[in-house]
């Protein structure tokens, strides 16, 4: 199933996370732990997105949170089928909640890339999307082919959501680009660019 | 569940007093019979948003995100799902973002079930090693006071801060029926 999976793979993830943020340029993006928060620092570093280097499981709760806060708004959380595996229980937070302004986009390439791809639960049986509509994300889909980026930022512009969409990534290797690791300066250069200060 | 562990003391309601004049707009919470009125409260007050929590680290995470978006939130939780956010408060620290959190005690005063004792005495040791500054309150005339100072140095001085509220204050739960 693991080798099916990944040969069905085609998307280019920095291709694929390249094109959403083209397409999404307002949109306030929470990336997870790991080489999303890379995908997103390689498609053009700005203000409103708030790198993170820890809190792996977080990222779709913090996205719930700021979505929220700014219902105006569009939030991305752009992370990895590890990274949201952690924290799946989020999931019927968020179903619970209904955030319309709230879109998750899950780089599902199967593995744990940060720590020598292991296999993840994606490639053992889970089905993200099927989680999803369990929890009542009704708005869940599978994508396959990099013209899918298209369903994405349609969904994150609609505000009709929460959407979530499982995106079957190559599981290639990619140079790292690093943002920044200083929390403090990333969160109110985040606020700033929102109209906020420093507390 | 005993009447007893719902009464509406008049603690509760100058907790929700205070988060309500503290312009806390998200409430995130585990529930607990202690924090069933602020929690009812604030799911009838238009100007604040609950979100029931399958976990309590979602909670700490929401009040990150919450922050990031211009908004004051608290996560209220028993003292067990502290053990539940061990790691996800390093996001506070690292961010140094603004966070308050009531935690209503378990296992340690008049207590039934003893799965809860090991959590309770690690409580306030994690919270300290985790960098919160961790206030207590057991007298009900101070606990409107000791939450509001514990919302100023959160959001004002932007400070990671805890209050617990003593079990002895919550009142003996009630396991058999009189």
């Amino acid at each position: 199933m693991t080798q099916t999976a990944l040969t069905l793979a085609t998307i280019d993830r920095r291709e694929f996370v390249a094109q959403l943020m083209k397409a999404c340029p307002n949109a306030l993006v929470i990336p997870g732990l790991g080489s999303s928060n890379y995908d997103l620092f390689a498609a053009g570093d700005r203000p409103e997105n708030f790198y993170m280097w820890g809190a792996m499981g977080g990222a779709a709760s913090i996205g719930l949170g700021l979505a929220l806060a700014q219902p105006e708004r569009d939030v991305i959380v752009l992370t990895g089928d590890g990274e949201l595996l952690m924290g799946l229980g989020s999931l019927a937070t968020i179903g619970a909640k209904q955030p319309k302004n709230l879109t998750i986009v899950v780089l599902d390439n199967g593995h744990f890339g940060e720590t020598g791809m292991q296999r993840s639960h994606t490639s053992l049986g889970t089905d993200l999307v099927s989680v999803a509509k369990g929890c009542s994300i009704a708005q869940a889909e599978h994508l396959h082919a990099i013209g899918d980026v298209e369903k994405v930022t349609h969904a994150v512009t609609s505000k009709k959501g929460p959407a979530l969409f499982q995106v079957k990534i190559k599981a290639d290797d990619v140079p790292r680009a690093l943002p920044s690791r200083d929390g403090v300066y990333v969160k109110n250069r985040f606020r700033a660019a929102l109209g906020f200060e420093p507390f | 569940m005993s009447e007893s562990d719902t009464a509406v003391a008049g603690w509760k309601e100058s907790i929700f007093q205070v988060l309500k004049q503290g312009q806390i707009k998200q409430v995130a919470y585990v529930p607990d019979a202690g924090h069933a009125h602020v929690i009812n409260r604030a799911h009838d007050d238009p100007d604040m948003n609950t979100v029931v929590l399958t976990t309590e680290e979602e909670g700490v995470a929401i009040g990150c995100g919450a922050w990031l978006g211009g908004q004051r939130s608290v996560l209220l939780m028993q003292s067990s799902g502290v053990g539940n956010c061990v790691n996800m408060f390093s996001l506070l620290q690292s961010c140094q973002i603004p966070f308050l959190t009531l935690i209503t005690m378990r296992g340690e005063y008049a207590e039934f079930n003893a799965w809860q004792t090991p959590m309770s005495k690690a409580t306030e040791g994690v919270l300290k090693a985790m960098g919160f500054r961790v206030l207590r309150v057991t007298d009900p005339a101070e606990v409107g006071e000791v939450v509001d100072a514990a919302l100023d140095s959160a959001f004002v001085a932007g400070e990671q801060v805890a209050v617990l509220i003593s079990q002895r204050l919550i009142g003996r739960k009630k396991w058999i029926k009189d």
